[in-house]
């Protein structure tokens, strides 16, 4: 399974007097098994990217292909495509209505027409996943829980629909520093254990460094630049000239007056280690 | 879909219609229905058509921005003119079976037909012009006589105010949460009307506790703006008739006499 999205165009309210360009000519590829962070900021165009992804929106124009098959060709099911491509959106715990936690996590694989056990099965599995305690929580109303918990089970009904392609808009807005801790690893752990393509959306430059293979940075509905993180946050006066800024570790690092392009805790203990030294 | 209805939108711009006094245009537009019912032949409902006419140039609202509002309706309006077509009985000119259509039936039907775009397109102008805001403060002051029977104008008028408010952003919340069960899996487009129902549950749940979710918290921020009723309240825009609101009267004014006129004459 791999990506390929080729000179995407996408315009809202074409010939209407709101009409607004929210994508120009992005092209990137994604392989199979990346982890890929998406930055940008508010009103950037990134929300449009992913729904383009898994055939919500229609493209303008170019062309997107999941898997060899372009989704933009018309006859192309959607419903197999969804399938395939899972998407978390944004404050996804105000999408949640079954009476139970269970029966919630439960709606998608239903919607795949898969046989009973099997549902049973992925529920089992996807609320595990996402750190809660399948016996403890199965019973429970989705709506009594906490609001780190409710976005655990709104991610676990995606999750449970095994897509090969995972897709999250800012999965940690609004979370408490636990609770976006406890998102972030089971997303890493999620990743690791399917081994699905991983796409990530995040304002929080530290997340993406710490867990990307690969970031994209999105301004104005144009694809800037894409690459390793190190590549990407060694472009200080890009990033900043696009609204964003560094991680906090790197800009510190940065201002130490240490040349690489530093992304996690350790390395820069060691290079500030180092510095004492000299 | 969603995003067509302009219905209690509106259209910022800075024409001389969007700057009148929201009394003048309530006023006007209640005339305009009253006017609409009186006229009883198409002499009258051209005239109607080119005052319209006139307020949507004057206005600069877009006509396709109008024409999007009027798509949702486009049912109900077959709907009419279906029915007047056949049901109404008079001189026979097409036969078929037990359907008959007569010709008295296509002239009310016409008729009705033009009377329902018209009046739709005629009040959803007031909202297209004038912001939810003042909108409801004109009706509060219209309404503010009645004060003096206890009736709650300044309430009710709130009521409103947050209710043409929450049109827009509820639809946006559906259009969200629909486009979120999509993403699961949820098919809102096949099937009979029992399972296309059934299929909007994971959208209506939702919907509701956002819907109250949504009303909490602007009660909220209202008691923390120390927000009480209507009593010793006073405003920012003191509202004042200026001259051009004297002139919408008088054109009004004779708007209505020649409709009257007109009326009684043929």
């Amino acid at each position: 399974m791999s990506i390929k999205v080729t000179k995407l165009n996408h315009i809202y309210d074409k010939g209407m007097p709101t009409e607004q360009k929210a994508l120009t000519d992005v092209s990137f590829e994604i392989a199979d098994g990346e982890l890929v962070g998406i930055i940008g900021h508010t009103g950037s165009g990134k929300s449009t990217l992913l729904q383009h992804l898994n055939g919500l929106l229609k493209a303008s124009s170019g062309s997107i292909e999941i898997g060899g098959t372009d989704i933009t060709r018309p006859g192309v099911s959607m419903v197999e495509i969804r399938k395939k491509v899972g998407l978390v959106f944004q404050y996804p715990e105000y999408q949640l209505f079954e009476v139970s936690v269970a029966k919630d996590v439960a709606y998608g694989p239903g919607n795949l027409g898969l046989s009973q056990e099997e549902i049973d099965q992925r529920v089992r599995e996807a609320i595990a996943l996402v750190g809660l305690d399948y016996e403890k929580v199965k019973d429970r109303s989705p709506f009594e829980l906490s609001g780190g918990q409710k976005r655990a089970v709104a991610i676990a009904g995606v999750v449970a629909m095994k897509p090969e392609v995972l897709i999250l808009d800012e999965p940690t807005a609004g979370l408490d520093p636990r609770a976006h801790k406890d998102i972030l690893r089971m997303i890493r752990e999620v990743h690791e254990k399917t081994g699905n393509i991983t796409i990530l959306v995040s304002h929080n430059m530290g997340d993406v460094a710490e867990m990307a293979d690969k970031v994209m940075v999105i301004d104005g509905g144009k694809l800037v630049i894409m690459g390793t993180p190190e590549e990407v946050f060694s472009r200080g006066e890009l990033l900043k000239s696009v609204g964003l800024d560094l991680p906090p570790i790197t800009e510190f690092c940065n201002e130490l007056g240490i040349k690489d392009t530093v992304l996690d805790m350790d390395t820069a203990v060691g290079k500030i280690v180092d510095l004492f030294k000299e | 879909m969603i995003r067509d209805i302009t219905l209690g939108q509106y259209y910022a711009s800075d024409s001389p219609i969007h700057r009148l006094d929201p009394r003048v245009k309530i006023i006007a537009t209640l005339l305009f229905i009253i006017e609409l019912f009186i006229v009883d032949n198409f002499i009258g409902f051209g005239i109607c058509a080119a005052v319209l006419a006139a307020v949507i140039i004057v206005s600069r609202v877009p006509l396709s921005f109008i024409m999007r509002g009027l798509k949702p309706i486009l049912f109900i309006l077959f709907f009419t003119f279906a029915l007047n077509i056949f049901m109404v009985k008079g001189e026979v000119i097409w036969e078929w079976k037990f359907l008959h259509i007569t010709r008295e039936g296509i002239q009310i039907a016409v008729f009705m037909a033009i009377r329902l775009v018209l009046l739709i397109i005629g009040s959803s102008m007031l909202t297209l012009t004038t912001k939810p805001l003042s909108l409801t403060d004109g009706i509060e002051r219209l309404l503010s006589p009645l004060a003096r029977f206890k009736f709650p104008s300044h309430e009710i008028a709130m009521m409103m105010t947050i209710a043409l408010r929450f049109i827009p952003t509820l639809l946006e919340e559906t259009d969200k949460i629909m486009k979120a069960q999509q993403a699961r899996g949820a098919d809102f487009e096949s099937g009979g009307l029992m399972k296309r129902a059934k299929a909007l549950i994971p959208v209506l749940v939702p919907l509701f506790v956002s819907a109250f979710r949504i009303a909490q918290d602007l009660a909220m921020a209202m008691e923390a703006r120390c927000y009480h009723g209507g009593e010793n309240r006073t405003r920012m825009h003191e509202m004042k008739l200026k001259t051009r609101d004297f002139v919408t009267f008088a054109l009004e004014a004779i708007f209505l006499a020649l409709i009257i006129i007109e009326a009684r004459m043929f």
